[in-house]
């Protein structure tokens, strides 16, 4: 099957300047990618805010303290270049219910945003206890030949490739 | 340059590489764990190409140092299946979901607010998992080289023909 790639740049030649950018900034700063440790400090910085005793006798954001850091930033950044992106490329466009989505499950918002926010939960369980996502073993990982890498990035994939067998088994017609 | 700077950059510079490629977007993303668009995989697979080779090149002149994960066997594999049935679920991963939610795609906004809250949940569970779950099958912070005995220049050469050979099964699937 062919993949929709009108308007869109290679993903070879995307990925290559990727790594590209992967080593500049390594050399730069020392910092290797990663998004889901940032998750943890924005929750750390949620519940300094709301609740401080609790958040101070966690033992996690102690390991993990809330803030801002390299990270932080760079999944920040992540948003801002994303939205020149697309502004720039006239593809931005708010949507909440995506194609092949709509085709499974119909224009049901409400669904579609609990759906995203349980995936976003137990995504995020997994991550934290695999030690990383797709950013942190996936690219940092496998570029550094990592162990911990090549065995988080084949489980994302066999626990990812089952549950969209499951969630998209009745009447997959695309 | 401050460091938050530095971060900022790299973030801005990813962010628009891959909204430009495509790959933040739910159908690619669910369209690789349906194993009908690899968009995605080619996307993954060129940047650890490149990055294998700049990385071990600044290692061995001591420019730069690794930093890898521990191999925590029972961890990576229970922890990348469960991460894998939310990513399904979501159609984002925690990088992706930042893009897509730049280039308006706002179902990734409750992914991300389940993202935040599972990582307060997390932080609940994490006394009763350092112990036991979180360090069985601990094989400490090695790689490839380390595991096997083999030199990591035979290895990148090796994973480089590996990568070649996916995409030119991926091209010729799909015309």
């Amino acid at each position: 099957m062919k993949p929709d790639t009108k308007g869109f740049w290679s993903p070879y030649v995307c990925g290559f300047l990727t790594g590209i950018l992967v080593i500049v900034s390594l050399w730069l700063t020392g910092k290797f990618f990663g998004a889901s440790t940032t998750m943890v400090r924005s929750a750390g910085m949620a519940e300094k805010l709301f609740r401080p005793e609790t958040a101070e006798r966690l033992e996690y954001y102690i390991k993990i303290q809330p803030g801002i850091d390299w990270q932080w930033m760079f999944v920040f950044g992540i948003m801002i270049g994303s939205f020149f992106s697309s502004l720039f490329s006239r593809s931005f466009k708010f949507t909440a219910l995506p194609g092949m989505w709509q085709k499974r499950f119909g224009r049901n918002l409400k669904k579609r945003c609990v759906y995203a926010f349980s995936g976003g939960f137990i995504a995020i369980l997994g991550a934290r206890l695999a030690g990383g996502c797709p950013s942190g073993h996936g690219l940092s990982g496998l570029m550094q030949m990592a162990v911990s890498g090549y065995l988080s990035v084949f489980s994302f994939f066999l626990g990812g490739v089952l549950a969209a067998y499951f969630i998209f088994r009745k009447r997959s017609s695309s | 340059m401050n460091i938050l700077l530095y971060g900022m950059i790299t973030g801005i510079l990813f962010g628009m590489l891959m909204q430009r490629s495509g790959v933040c977007r739910y159908d690619a993303q669910i369209g690789l764990l349906r194993l009908k668009d690899f968009t995605v995989l080619k996307f993954m697979l060129s940047a650890v190409a490149a990055g294998m080779v700049g990385i071990y090149f600044l290692r061995d002149q001591g420019l730069i140092e690794l930093n890898l994960k521990p191999a925590l066997v029972a961890a990576n594999i229970l922890g990348g299946i469960v991460f894998g049935a939310g990513w399904a679920l979501l159609g984002y991963c925690p990088g992706t979901a930042s893009a897509a939610l730049g280039e308006g795609r706002w179902d990734a906004l409750p992914g991300m607010a389940g993202m935040v809250l599972g990582a307060a949940f997390f932080a609940r569970l994490y006394p009763g998992l350092k112990g036991n779950l979180l360090v069985s099958g601990d094989l400490g912070k090695i790689n490839l080289e380390q595991l096997t005995g083999i030199n990591h220049w035979i290895l990148i050469f090796a994973l480089f023909i590996l990568i070649l050979f996916l995409f030119r099964f991926w091209q010729k699937n799909e015309k």
